[in-house]
């Protein structure tokens, strides 16, 4: 809230800058690192898919972080948002695989594990992990699966989901494309692996042009009962 | 959960697992303040401020007639001005004769929706009977009062049906209310559903009445209110438990709608 100090006596004067004082700034514990993350899941196949650019203010720290973790061969978890928050979930997130692998003998399903995350985000629900995750991977069943999370741990399983800094770009684009909403008389014909690929790919080209966060190259995890593929397309560097 | 507690960093733990209660194991992490040998709750200004909006803003109603319980809601949730999730489950069932419609912010619903189903299940593991909406409510209430005065936002409608004393409507928030009554309609687009309500509900509707008055009155108060749209959700609580409708997108509803009106402008015979 400002208050123009000139007032109603002099229009059209510009406001001149002035020294008013010391200023207070009080200390964030929050940054935000930028970075787009984006998961589609298919018949028997999910794609999760990152920039790999870190950036804080004006500046690139980084031009090769990825944002996606692997965590099992079936559930790989992209995240963005606070790179120190994201450094830190996940650490605890292997922990409690392995936790669980020692105690149940078995490895954790991707439903499994979204819902434990949603229990870990819920933990600091009074100073939240700045994080924004997407979970993608392939159910008990084969079937590709993708979780999208809240900072504070709000979960649903979707087809598509995008997060991130272009988030609010790509989503409505995925929308029109996977989901085939506010289209008429369209075919819709299930998305095969290799469409899908290239449709991420395109999808990032498009976020690196109109994001200033996102940019430098895409990291694309696919995730299929083979295992996990991964590759590395370079984006625009500006 | 207290594992994990030990990898976690230095702050102060908000532990609420008390003996005499048996175990509602929330551990909390609040963040460290200037003021740690007061150890209240984190609700007064040194608390960090989030960089991020929650979803919040929602229609969700409840009522009850002569063929049961009621209960549909809207399935958007909005972070600020963006839609975070436009196909979000508002009303969830906990038990076969219990379902409950959640407003506020979505994580918290979620969450503490988890935990009643938890305490529920636990408590007819143990006592060998189901425990009744009023209990269940009086339940959610007494484990919301802790938080209460935090960002803690939880408005939750148990519609119900119990053996003993037939269809039951409460609601339950985060503030400390715990009410009952026979309609009930909470959240941002409420004012909306609950004139179209007030106009039209009687206990004597039919069954088809009845779903058909809920629907319109989370459609007038989707069209009115920017925090609410998408699909409407409906569910149907008798003495044989719930029955879900399908999910209907009311995208179809306004432009049936909007082509109605213009037929009645302009004064032409409905084609058939």
């Amino acid at each position: 809230m400002f208050y123009c100090v000139l007032g109603f006596g002099d229009p059209g004067k510009m406001k001149d800058y002035h020294y008013t004082g010391p200023v207070e700034h009080k200390f964030s514990p929050y940054a935000f690192n930028g970075g787009t993350v984006l998961a589609v899941a298919g018949e028997d196949f999910a794609i999760v898919a990152s920039d790999t650019r870190l950036s804080e203010g004006y500046s690139i720290h980084s031009r090769d972080s990825p944002k996606c973790y692997k965590l099992t061969d079936t559930t790989v978890i992209g995240c963005s948002g606070f790179h120190g928050d994201c450094l830190t979930l996940t650490k605890i997130i292997d922990a409690r695989l392995k936790m669980y692998k020692h105690s149940n003998n078995k490895t954790m399903t991707s439903g499994a594990i979204a819902a434990m995350l949603s229990t870990i985000l819920y933990g600091r629900r009074f100073f939240p992990y700045y994080v924004y995750n997407i979970i993608g991977g392939l159910d008990e069943e084969g079937k590709g699966a993708v979780y999208s999370f809240d900072p504070v741990g709000s979960y649903q399983r979707d087809t598509y989901k995008a997060g991130g800094s272009a988030s609010a770009m790509l989503q409505p684009l995925l929308d029109n494309q996977i989901g085939f909403k506010n289209m008429e008389g369209v075919e819709q014909v299930p998305l095969t692996q290799d469409k899908a690929v290239q449709l991420v790919k395109d999808v990032f080209i498009s976020a690196a042009e109109r994001d200033v966060y996102t940019g430098d190259a895409l990291r694309v995890c696919i995730i299929t009962k083979e295992g996990i593929n991964e590759q590395t397309i370079p984006l625009r560097k500006d | 959960m207290t594992v994990f507690d030990q990898l976690s960093l230095d702050g102060l733990r908000f532990n609420l697992t008390s003996e005499k209660n048996s175990a509602i194991p929330l551990d909390f992490f609040t963040p460290p303040s200037a003021n740690s040998a007061s150890f209240c709750l984190p609700n007064h200004s040194t608390t960090v401020r989030r960089p991020f909006p929650l979803s919040h803003g929602t229609t969700t109603l409840g009522f009850i007639f002569q063929g049961g319980v009621i209960a549909a809601a809207d399935t958007r949730a909005s972070a600020g001005g963006l839609v975070a999730c436009p196909a979000v489950h508002k009303i969830t069932p906990i038990h076969s004769h219990l379902v409950v419609t959640s407003s506020g912010s979505g994580a918290d619903c979620m969450l503490w929706e988890r935990i009643l189903t938890r305490e529920i299940r636990l408590y007819q593991l143990r006592h060998r009977r189901r425990l009744s909406i009023r209990g269940t409510a009086k339940l959610l209430s007494f484990m919301l009062h802790p938080f209460k005065g935090t960002e803690v936002c939880v408005a939750l409608t148990l519609c119900g049906w119990d053996k003993e004393s037939g269809p039951k409507l409460i609601y339950v928030c985060s503030d400390g209310a715990r009410l009952q009554g026979d309609i009930f309609s909470v959240g941002s687009g409420s004012p909306y559903a609950y004139g179209v309500l007030d106009g039209g509900l009687k206990w004597s509707l039919s069954k088809d009445e009845a779903i058909s008055l809920a629907r319109e009155a989370v459609f007038r108060a989707t069209h009115r209110d920017a925090y609410s749209g998408n699909n409407v959700d409906l569910f149907h609580i008798t003495a044989q438990g719930w029955s879900q409708r399908k999910r209907e997108d009311l995208k179809e509803e306004y432009y049936r709608d909007m082509e109605k009106r213009s037929k009645d402008r302009r004064g032409k015979i409905k084609r058939e």
